[in-house]
């Protein structure tokens, strides 16, 4: 049993991991928590039903065109409403996240209504294969391979790439980014379009397990957030491990504590992490200078 | 108007809520030469090197370089025509090893694709050769400035005056026509001093670069400036050779006093 819970946790902690991901890319950029991602993930995982299930188009078309629509929604909300905020504090940039998160719920409700669907998945999560004493449905292999993926594209884009260079250096010192030829609105609009294009994964992969309705990333995004303040919301393998160590001692305490106190695990864990390590656990704490 | 000048400023003005921070500052610099500005605290040096990287948009007058003007473009875009500057204090990629603060100043010269630059372990790639490229160029402003051994190291905690030097060489790694240096000497020892001395005229000598300059150094000024403009409360006093500038009545009551 104990091989089990932790080998769905695993699962579930990538779910948790990819939302972190989303949120801590645009942390990183610009100290905002996201709180609209959920809901940015939700809209994208509607359209994929809409052009899979309304429109009848294959699942692979589908995916991709979902993931292209998160891509430009995440780019018009940075554009359209963040950029236009004069003399930002952080606040009020929050403020605007959460209005994300209501409009856009609101919009989600009105057009698709609060009934719940079942996204067609190709890969079944009833059809299991068994690994040693846990078993593991074809769904859940496809969630933690798609996860590690993109986990290995992203560390070769901030690594290597001359963008993702310039998205590390554009975190650490915007002017000095723009006057060694770097242009970081660009850099901004591309962190929101990744962010939002990762969510738009982890809403995907979810749908299938949880049921698709306008609710669907709700829960999700605040344990995803957990992930992130649980690793660091300032490093993206930190946010990743956190989303796994989450995954992993929810379903523990599921499975050996309290069935009903399982989603109350992630908030424990908020609490004693701002207690004990603020920054994170996989944070190094740097200091500002002001 | 057609203007053939390397680097011209016509009549710079710029304001802030009723305080006139430059008034009316205009300066020509001949290609290869190190023009000063010197100035009290406060006279506006440092803003008329923020509108000419673009930082602010003044409210008036032109900025020419290679015969057209400047103003209204954005920093990247700036940068991209090959002026790069330090700051005051100094701004730089705290996070990452001297190394990779060298190499962003190569930014603009990266042509590297993602795809390719995501994937260019094969040696003897496209990608693979440029990254040499411009990590050779790298390591020679390394050996340049002496920063050998600060080369792996994060810069955050790196001396003063060594972080000072990082970031002249994360300007010269951007290949700059005009190298715009505020106060590089602050903060240094005479020691120091002597050797950024030494380094700026190499600079201008062996790069061939054209370079502005701000210090409070007078020392180090008047050895090496071939024209300075005074300045005081954002308009011009004067402008001439060191020896000219040393000896002007104007100037010595803005730094000295009357009487």
């Amino acid at each position: 049993m104990f091989f089990q819970l932790l080998v769905s946790g695993f699962s579930f902690g990538s779910l948790y991991a990819l939302v972190a991901l989303a949120m801590v890319i645009i942390y990183k950029t610009s100290e905002v928590p996201n709180f609209g991602q959920g809901e940015m993930a939700m809209l994208s995982t509607f359209v994929a039903y809409t052009l899979l299930v309304t429109h009848n188009n294959s699942f692979v078309l589908s995916f991709v065109g979902s993931l292209f629509f998160a891509a430009i929604l995440g780019v018009f909300l940075e554009f359209v409403f963040l950029r236009r905020a004069k003399d930002p504090n952080i606040l009020s940039l929050i403020l605007i996240t959460l209005g994300f998160q209501m409009i856009l719920y609101g919009l989600a409700s009105w057009k698709w209504g609060a009934e719940q669907r079942d996204l067609p998945f190709p890969v079944s999560d009833f059809d299991v294969i068994n690994l040693g004493p846990a078993v593991l449905s074809y769904l859940n292999i496809a969630t933690l391979l798609i996860t590690l993926v993109l986990m290995l594209i992203l560390f070769l884009f901030f690594k290597y790439t001359k963008v993702g260079i310039a998205m590390k250096a554009t975190q650490q010192n915007a002017m000095a980014a723009r006057i060694n030829g770097i242009r970081t609105n660009r850099i901004l609009s591309i962190t929101w379009a990744m962010s939002s294009v990762i969510g738009a994964v982890a809403g995907i992969l979810l749908a299938p397990i949880a049921t698709l309705d306008p609710n669907l990333m709700l829960e999700p995004l605040l344990k995803g957030f957990s992930a992130a303040v649980l690793g660091g919301m300032t490093t993206l393998v930190g946010a990743a491990l956190g989303g796994y160590i989450l995954g992993i001692i929810e379903n523990l305490f599921g499975g050996y504590v309290s069935l009903e106190f399982k989603s109350i695990v992630a908030f424990g864990i908020i609490v004693l992490v701002l207690c004990f390590k603020p920054s994170g656990l996989f944070a190094k704490h740097y200091v500002r200078k002001v | 108007m057609a203007d053939d000048s390397f680097f011209t400023i016509h009549n710079l003005s710029i304001s802030f809520g009723g305080l006139l921070a430059v008034d009316n500052v205009g300066f020509d610099v001949s290609p290869g030469s190190i023009f000063s500005i010197i100035g009290p605290n406060g006279a506006g040096k440092t803003t008329i090197f923020n509108c000419i990287s673009g930082l602010y948009s003044p409210d008036s007058g032109k900025i020419i370089f290679q015969g057209k003007n400047i103003i209204g473009l954005k920093p990247h875009k700036i940068a991209r025509k090959g002026i790069a500057r330090t700051f005051q204090n100094i701004e730089l990629f705290s996070r990452m090893t001297t190394m990779e603060n060298l190499m962003l100043g190569r930014h603009i010269h990266m042509k590297t694709g993602i795809w390719s630059g995501a994937t260019f372990y094969r040696r003897g790639s496209k990608a693979a050769q440029e990254e040499i490229k411009h990590r050779e160029r790298v390591e020679n402003i390394i050996d340049l400035l002496d920063l050998q051994a600060a080369r792996n190291q994060f810069v955050g905690g790196l001396p003063y005056g060594t972080q000072k030097l990082i970031e002249l060489g994360r300007a010269l790694a951007l290949e700059p026509k005009i190298l715009l240096l505020d106060e590089p000497s602050a903060g240094m020892n005479s020691e120091e001093k002597q050797d950024l001395i030494f380094w700026i005229k190499d600079i201008q000598d062996e790069l061939g670069v054209t370079i502005l300059l701000i210090e409070h150094d007078m020392k180090l000024i008047m050895d090496i400036s071939d024209r300075i403009l005074a300045i005081n409360f954002g308009k011009p006093i004067t402008e001439g050779t060191p020896a000219e500038i040393q000896k002007h009545p104007e100037v010595l009551k803005a730094y000295l006093g009357e009487d």
